[in-house]
This record gives C-alpha cells, sequence and structure tokens, in this order.
C-alpha cells in the first residue's frame, strides 16, 4: 500500500463519528465577524498604520508623482535603484539617475549590490498598514523587492481597501503574492524589536491621489 | 423556593466558618436554608486527577442529594464549576440515559454563591459592614470557569466601611491547581512566591476570593512567611455586621 | 539540537519527567527573569491589538467552524489539496511518518544534482513540522547541512541548543549570551562575525544577516514549513517577519515545504480569518511584517520545482480522539504558551517536546502516546488562560483532563498492583460516598490535625506533602465541622 492510501485511510478509520452522509458544506462556518474594521478615511487610515510600522509613509498628487520620488530618494542618498517593467515611466524623476530595468533578470549577487528598488503595488490594506504585491505590472519577480535593502513602493489611494477580507476577494491566489507590513523586522532576541533583518531595512510607501 | 446548601466536603471539613456564615447571611436576607446531610462531595479532585470512574458514585450521589431543590448554592466557585462543566461530561461518558436526564436538569440550579446573591436573589447590598482594607483575589473558577465578572467585586463594594485595593495582575493563577500543587509543587512554589508578594505590596488587611481553596494555599504562604495578611471566604465578609463583626 | 525520536517519530525527550525538568528551571533565576519580562511584553501587546476588533469574539467562532470542517473531512480536503498543487505544477508527496518524510526530502534534495558543495546544503525556514520529524538530523546524516535562518533558529542551532518557544525559540537565551555564542561559533559555519561585536540587538541581527546572506545567495534547496495550504486553489502560505522566509521561498531553485495535515483550509476564502487571528495572537501585531503566498511555480519568478510533503506522523491518531482532536486546530500561534503562568515560570525545555507550553501538554502526549508523556497533562493548574487566548478555541483543559484520564487508565492497565495514588484515589471515593464515613474522617482528621500542628497551623510534613508543605502551612482542621455544627444549631441535636 502507498503512504497516499495510508495516510488516507487512517484518516478516515479516525473520522468514523462523522456520518458518511455530511458533505464538508455541511459542517456551518458562522461568518458573523466584519468584512472590514476601518473606520472613517481609508487613505489616512492606511498612511496611519503603515507609519506604526516605522516605515515612512509620503502623501501627494499623482501629477507629482515623480517629483516626490525623486525627492524621496535623494533624501536616501541613492542614485539608482532597480524599475520593474510597467513601472509608469513619467513617475521616474529625470536628473542624473540609473534605473535598472530587470531585462534580462538580474542575478542575485547584483541586486544585492543595487540597493534599491522603485515598485507599484497590487493593493494596500488600510487596517493592518500592509502593502500587497502580486508580481504585476511595476511590481517585478519576488526576488526584486526583496534583495535591495531599499524599497520605495508606490500605493495609488484607490488601490487602497479597508480590511483583509476585502483584500483576498480581490487579490488571484494563482500570482506570487507578498504581504509587506513595514520593513523587516525581528524580536528574537529578548522580544527587543530591530527592524531590518533579511528584507529591505528601509520601506517608504508613497500614496497618490487624483485631485479631480 | 427550597434552597440547600452545598458545603463541599473541604469546608465542610475545613472551613466550617463559610458555610455558617453563608447560612447567617441568607437567613438574614429572608431565606430558609436547607443542608441535606447526605451530600459530600462533587468529585472534582477525583476528575481532574484523571480518576474518573471513582468520580461516578460521587455525581450519583450528588443528583440523589439535590435533585429535589429549586436551587442549590455553593460557597466554592471551582465546585459549582464542577458541577457544571464536568458532571455532563461524566454523565455522557459513564451515565444511564435517567443520569444524563437528571444531570441536565439539576445543572441549571446549581450556582456559585454570589451568582446566587446577585443573578438569583437580585441583591448586591447585603447589609454588610466590614471596615478594613481588603484585596479580592479572582479565583481562575471564578473568573474564567463561572465568568462571575464583577459580581463579587459590585457585592463587596457595597459593605460598610470596607475599602477594595486592587491586586497586581488579578488575573493570573496562585498555582494552587489541587493535586498540581502536590505533583508540581516546585512550580506551584514559584506562582505562590510571585502572587503572596502581590498579595503584601497591596497593604491590604485581607485577602478574599469564593475559593478557599486557593485562599488556603495563598494564605499558608503567607503565614509561612510570617506575613499579618488574613485570608478570608468572600462570604464572611458579606455576613459580618456592625452587631455581629468577624 | 539533542533530541531523541520516540517509537513514532517525534523528536521528544520523554525524560526527565516533567516536575524534575521544571525544578531545575526554577532554580535558573536568570531564566525566570527572561521569560517574566517576554511573556509580560507578549500578553499585553496580545492584548491590545486583540481589543481592536469588537468582533474577535466572531472571528475565533470562525476560525474554531472552519477547523471543524477541515478535519471532519481531511481527507476529501487533502485530496483537493493534491489535486490543485499538482495543476498549478507542484509535486504532492505523503509521509505517513518522520522517518518516511525525512527520506523524501533527503532524496529530493540529493536529485537536484549539480555540483557537490551546492547540494549538500539547503537552507531552512523556521518550522515546527521539521523540528518534529527531526529534519536537520537526518539530513545531517546523509551528509546535506541544513542552515536555519529564522534568527532565532539561527541561536538555538549555532549553540546546539533546543528551542523553549514556538514562535521565540531562544527565548531562554540573554543578548550577551548570544553575542558570545555568535562570536565564537558563527566563523565554523560560514561568515564569522564581524570584530568587535556588541551585545546591542540590532548589531547581532546585523551580524546575522551578513552571515546568512552568503547562504541564501549560493542557495540551490529551501525546506520550508508552510502555515496555511488552501485545498480550493492549492496556495500555500507563510507567515514571517525577518524576510528570511522570503528568501528561501524565492531565490533557490527547488523549494520542500514539510506540511502536517492539519494545516490544510478548505477554501481560499478561509484566509481571511487565519490572517487576522495568527499574527494579532502570535507577536501581538496587527500583520506580521511579511506573508508569502505561492501556487505551485510561476515560470520565472521564485523556485522552478516544488514540492509539498504531506506528514501524518501521529495527526491522524489524534483525529481519531474525538476530544483531543481540537488540538489539530493549532495555528502554532504561541498566545497560550506566553499567558500560561506554568510555561512563564519553567520555560519550554521543562515539556521536553519541541511543543511546549499548553499545547505541547496536549499535542505531544497525542503525538507519542500519553504513555510516553505521562506527566505533562499535569503540568497545568487548569487555570484556564490558555483557552481564553486561543484564537481558534482549543479547549485545552477538558482536552488535559480527559488526557489525564488516559494515563490513569494506562497505568492501570500496565500494572497489576494499583498505584498509591489509585488507592487514595479508591480509598477517597469510599469514604466520600458516605457521609457518615465522611463524619469519621473529618473527626479523624481534626484530632489528627490538631496533634500536628501548633497555634492552628501545620507546618512542614513529610510524605507526599513534603513539596506542598515546604511553601505553606495548612491550618488545623477544626475541631467541628460545619456539619455537626449544622446539627447542633439547626436541628437541635444536643453535642
Amino acid at each position: 500500500m502507498s503512504s497516499r492510501e495510508n495516510v488516507l485511510g487512517r484518516i478516515r478509520a479516525a473520522l468514523t463519528d462523522v456520518p458518511t452522509t455530511e458533505s464538508p458544506q455541511d459542517v456551518p462556518v458562522p461568518r458573523d465577524y466584519r468584512r472590514s474594521h476601518a473606520e472613517g478615511d481609508l487613505v489616512d487610515l492606511f498612511a496611519e498604520r503603515v507609519a506604526d510600522y516605522r516605515a515612512t509613509v509620503v502623501r501627494a498628487d499623482v501629477t507629482q508623482a515623480a517629483e516626490v520620488i525623486g525627492r524621496t530618494i535623494a533624501g536616501r542618498g541613492l542614485t539608482r535603484a532597480v524599475v520593474p517593467d510597467g513601472f509608469p515611466p513619467q513617475w521616474l524623476p529625470a536628473g542624473d539617475r540609473t534605473w535598472l530595468r530587470d531585462d534580462p533578470p538580474l542575478g542575485v549577487a547584483r541586486l544585492d549590490a543595487v540597493g534599491a528598488v522603485l515598485t507599484t503595488a497590487a493593493l494596500g490594506i488600510a487596517v493592518t498598514g500592509t502593502i500587497v504585491l502580486d508580481a504585476g505590472p511595476g511590481q517585478g519577480r519576488r526576488a526584486l523587492t526583496l534583495l535591495p535593502d531599499y524599497h520605495l513602493c508606490v500605493v495609488r489611494a484607490e488601490q487602497i481597501v479597508g480590511d483583509v477580507p476585502e483584500a483576498l476577494a480581490r487579490l488571484d491566489p494563482a500570482r506570487p503574492l507578498t504581504f509587506v507590513s513595514g520593513p523587516s523586522a525581528t524580536s528574537d532576541i529578548e522580544l527587543d524589536r530591530v527592524e531590518g533583518v533579511h528584507g529591505p531595512r528601509t520601506l517608504d510607501v508613497l500614496i497618490l491621489t487624483e485631485t479631480s | 423556593m427550597r434552597i440547600a446548601l452545598f458545603i463541599t466536603c473541604f469546608n465542610d471539613t475545613l472551613f466550617p466558618d463559610t458555610g455558617k456564615a453563608v447560612v447567617h447571611l441568607l437567613e438574614r436576607l429572608g431565606h430558609t436554608v436547607e443542608f441535606p446531610p447526605s451530600q459530600t462531595c462533587c468529585g472534582q479532585m477525583h476528575f481532574n486527577t484523571g480518576y474518573r470512574p471513582e468520580a461516578m458514585p460521587l455525581v450519583a450521589g450528588f443528583v440523589r442529594t439535590f435533585g429535589g431543590y429549586d436551587a442549590v448554592v455553593t460557597p466554592s466557585a471551582s465546585c459549582a464549576g464542577m458541577v457544571r462543566d464536568s458532571h455532563p461530561v461524566l454523565a455522557d461518558q459513564y451515565g444511564d440515559d435517567q443520569l444524563r436526564r437528571e444531570v441536565g436538569e439539576l445543572v441549571p440550579k446549581v450556582h456559585e454563591f454570589t451568582e446566587f446573591l446577585t443573578d438569583v436573589l437580585g441583591v448586591t447590598d447585603v447589609g454588610a459592614a466590614f471596615p478594613h482594607r481588603v484585596a479580592y483575589h479572582p479565583t481562575c473558577h471564578s473568573l474564567r470557569g463561572l465568568r462571575l465578572g464583577d459580581r463579587p467585586e459590585r457585592l463587596l463594594r457595597a459593605v460598610r466601611g470596607l475599602e477594595l485595593v486592587d491586586l497586581e495582575r488579578p488575573d493570573s493563577c496562585c498555582g494552587f491547581g489541587g493535586t498540581f500543587a502536590v505533583k508540581n509543587a516546585d512550580t506551584s512554589a514559584a506562582m505562590l512566591a510571585d502572587k503572596t508578594g502581590e498579595v503584601t505590596s497591596t497593604g491590604a488587611d485581607v485577602l478574599c476570593a469564593a475559593d478557599n481553596s486557593c485562599l488556603m494555599h495563598i494564605g499558608g504562604g503567607l503565614s509561612r512567611q510570617g506575613s499579618a495578611v488574613r485570608t478570608m471566604h468572600l462570604a464572611e465578609i458579606l455576613a459580618s455586621t456592625e452587631g455581629d463583626p468577624r | 539540537m539533542s533530541g531523541t525520536m520516540d517509537g513514532r517519530g517525534v523528536v521528544f525527550l520523554g525524560s526527565p519527567a516533567f516536575p524534575d525538568a521544571a525544578r531545575t528551571a526554577l532554580a535558573d533565576t536568570r531564566l525566570r527573569t527572561n521569560l517574566r519580562r517576554a511573556t509580560t511584553t507578549i500578553r499585553d501587546k496580545r492584548l491590545q491589538v486583540t481589543g481592536e476588533l469588537d468582533d474577535w469574539e466572531d472571528l475565533r467562532a470562525a476560525g474554531e467552524a472552519v477547523k471543524r470542517r477541515t478535519l471532519r473531512h481531511l481527507d476529501v480536503h487533502l485530496l483537493r489539496l493534491e489535486e490543485s498543487v499538482t495543476r498549478a505544477g507542484g509535486v504532492v508527496h505523503w509521509a505517513a511518518d518522520a522517518a518516511e518524510a525525512n527520506r523524501i526530502v533527503t532524496e529530493l534534495v540529493r536529485a537536484t544534482g549539480g555540483r557537490d558543495d551546492e547540494t549538500r546544503e539547503v537552507v531552512k525556514i523556521k518550522s515546527m513540522a521539521t523540528q518534529e520529524i527531526g529534519l536537520n538530523e537526518a539530513l545531517a546524516e546523509a551528509g546535506i547541512a541544513a542552515y536555519e535562518t529564522d534568527l532565532a533558529e539561527l541561536i538555538v542551532q549555532l549553540a546546539d541548543d533546543r528551542p523553549s518557544h514556538i514562535l521565540v525559540p531562544a527565548i531562554h537565551l540573554g543578548r550577551a549570551e548570544i553575542r558570545d555564542l555568535f562570536a565564537t561559533e558563527m566563523a565554523r559555519w560560514g561568515r564569522p562575525a564581524p570584530e568587535g561585536l556588541t551585545d546591542d540587538p540590532a548589531a547581532l541581527a546585523e551580524a546575522a544577516r551578513l552571515h546568512l546572506r552568503e547562504k541564501f545567495l549560493r542557495a540551490k534547496v529551501a525546506v520550508s514549513g508552510a502555515n496555511f495550504a488552501c485545498a480550493d486553489t492549492g496556495t500555500v502560505a507563510v507567515v514571517e517577519s525577518e524576510g528570511n522566509g522570503r528568501m528561501c521561498l524565492t531565490l533557490p531553485e527547488t523549494l520542500i515545504t514539510v506540511m502536517g495535515i492539519e494545516k490544510v483550509l478548505p477554501s481560499w476564502r478561509d484566509l481571511e480569518v487565519f490572517l487576522q487571528l495568527l499574527p494579532r495572537s502570535s507577536t501581538g501585531e496587527r500583520m506580521n511584517p511579511y506573508t508569502s503566498m505561492w501556487t505551485g511555480v510561476t515560470p520565472g519568478d521564485g523556485p522552478r520545482a516544488f514540492h509539498l510533503v504531506l506528514l501524518d506522523n501521529g495527526r491522524s491518531d489524534t483525529l481519531a480522539d474525538t476530544v483531543g482532536r481540537q488540538a489539530l486546530n493549532c495555528i502554532r500561534c504561541s498566545a497560550c504558551l506566553n499567558v500560561c503562568p506554568v510555561y512563564e515560570r519553567t520555560g519550554g525545555h521543562a515539556y521536553g517536546s519541541v511543543y511546549p507550553g499548553p499545547i505541547g501538554a496536549v499535542l505531544t502526549p497525542q503525538l507519542v502516546g500519553v504513555e510516553h508523556a505521562a506527566s505533562l497533562p499535569f503540568a497545568s493548574t487548569l487555570c484556564g488562560a490558555c483557552y481564553d487566548a486561543c484564537p481558534v478555541k482549543i479547549n485545552i483543559p477538558e482536552v488535559l483532563t480527559h488526557l489525564r484520564a488516559e494515563v490513569v487508565e494506562a497505568k492501570r492497565a500496565g500494572r497489576r498492583l494499583p498505584s498509591p495514588e489509585a488507592l487514595a484515589m479508591k480509598a477517597a471515593t469510599a469514604v466520600l460516598v458516605s457521609p457518615a464515613r465522611l463524619g469519621y474522617a473529618q473527626r479523624a482528621a481534626a484530632l489528627g490535625g490538631r496533634a500536628l500542628a501548633r497555634r492552628g497551623r501545620i507546618g512542614r510534613l513529610p510524605g507526599p506533602f513534603r513539596g506542598w508543605s515546604d511553601s505553606r502551612d495548612t491550618p488545623a482542621p477544626p475541631t467541628e465541622s460545619f456539619r455537626t455544627w449544622w446539627r447542633k444549631n439547626r436541628e437541635g441535636e444536643q453535642g
């Protein structure tokens, strides 16, 4: 007997108390919890919660994107960054800067050495202060937002949802997903929180709003 | 309403004053209390130590003794919890249909003492007087077992002259745990040491609770340390009056 | 890690029994200070973030119900998961026990080929399942080095120590010890610690970052556990903080995930419950820094090969116990450890298992058999703090008393003569079934107690009550029991 049949057989033998007529859907799951715990303005809440993780939050009008990104990375002393395909070119600041494309794919050592990446996001979650990356346009493959020590993530205000249930309903599970809530952190030494272990140690989040 | 007192074997043997206090207080409030003499023990020690078959005669005896009453009141949160939560488990596991039915009917009539005062009799001010600094220790069975909430504090706040002081980390277990205190004596003692420290730092004259078992453990630690803090069951404070102080 | 496997393949020390192991731990005052501080900090954070959600109880109820739905039809969900993962380009393996899981992983690592020095090492994400089966030791025997990449696991691995907490495995160690460890041990495994390393946690984290980065960049194979796997979509989720998980899940060519069979969730949608319950219960955060989710393989992004090993290893036995089954609800948040008054004093090593604390006291005996872990169900005061904290509502006190009864029955079955405790319990019942006998016993106790007492208090006692009486006085039983008083005062009987 294969292990597969063995394990399945043991499971079935363990469940003799379950009536054979019962199907999984017959076991009730009360979903009385809220779809969202967000109150008030979603963008304000998102900005507040992201900042709680000691990430830096900048808000700007979409027309000022390039200017604000330029100022932000200059403030970090950076002159080059990886920019994934699909990142809106009009958001890239002009001037003496190097934008690296991931085509052909950059090697891990190169990514490690570059030190900075600019991306968009799939969505933001207000209550938890989370940005979600799904490798869509402007986000690139997962390694791009992992190896560089600095990540600037641009979230458009209309991408911000209230809470986790709303976020999952919008996401495609077939895509590789990364939920990012602040910079990499550890509390493993005497529960003293230290930002930055392996992931980007600095996370700047730029929220772009559109003036109607 | 026919009210029976379930004194519990532990109080019966070691803390009869608690039972007397319950009787005096309920009589003062105008009720007649009966003491069915066939009562003994709820079987908690057996159940919690893993001796379930040995607890069965005690469950059956409990049902026989108290089946005919409208209300059963007990000055022990842990024994009330045993009856409420574990008698049905035992009846399911080892009993027949009749025992299951009788346990099911009796359980809702069994009330811990403060529940009985606040929920059944609807009183908070029982006319007591106790001019002392008092700390209340919510025992695990009061707090998380029966979920007595603020019932004990409401009763204590209505006592004339009583100053209620807060205990640090009130929700932490004192380390008694029945046979735990014997089987894991070192861990129990470490928990006790923290608890007695917290009690002493309140500056209270008296520590009270709804379980004499935990009080015996904490009081035993305080006594060994030479502390002047007295331990008293809540019922004894509520029974205390200007004319009959305790 | 110096553990031994029991017959069923769970790393479990089993000896010394809990009370003895606890005594050793209690004597370590620095450990107690570390634990008190750490557990108090996490408790407060957890209460704060769970208190933010006014429907926390509804979320717990949903979490419990999803787990009930999962477990009652576990075979159906696992088959569906297998189908979904396979459709997405993953390969599913089934392991009945630890030995089989270790063999599967070892063979998969070997099959990745390449240069010897590349395939003889794997990077690992902290995983309870692989600790449970002793995977690192099995890989080492096959000549494959397994590098733990979670900071605390790295610390424990460098120290050749055992984890003492599910979430914070090095909770028992202080910063100075960790500094010394890094300074002396890192060089043996790869990049040495920087010169002049201080015990500042930020400096220690930086040392770990540098030490591990070279391993991440060259790793060809990663081994992970899984927090959740959705049967309908085949999506697997890993929840973490440091980014070491993302490194392992993203950079190597091959990813091998070892997952307990109970971790499957019926649907993708169910994650909306657990991604709220888990971070708030475990680290006391609204959300942990990183959560990775992947479905099979994605061309051009992440590993080219994904293997999912479904591990039974005693779980189907646990499933067969309709009371004990709920222990399989566990999502390894460790909230029960952090609120447990026993764990707070003893720490995790006293439990002798990779699963310490209240959940360990109910899970370990079920995985290894109660007869092998007989002291664990008694390592609790039944205070109930764990049940209140549990995000999936495992009634740990209920399972503890259930397992205590199993321990007693197993001991009864295993001996011809009853134990002293069993005799005492039987004798107690014999007295307590009869009010008359209870009355006699009370009079005897009053006489005996008074003989032992001084000024109404009984001091130190010999024998089984030594442990009790070493730190407490006991009141001498009063001369008159309540029932005697009642007879005299309410029934008019003359004394």
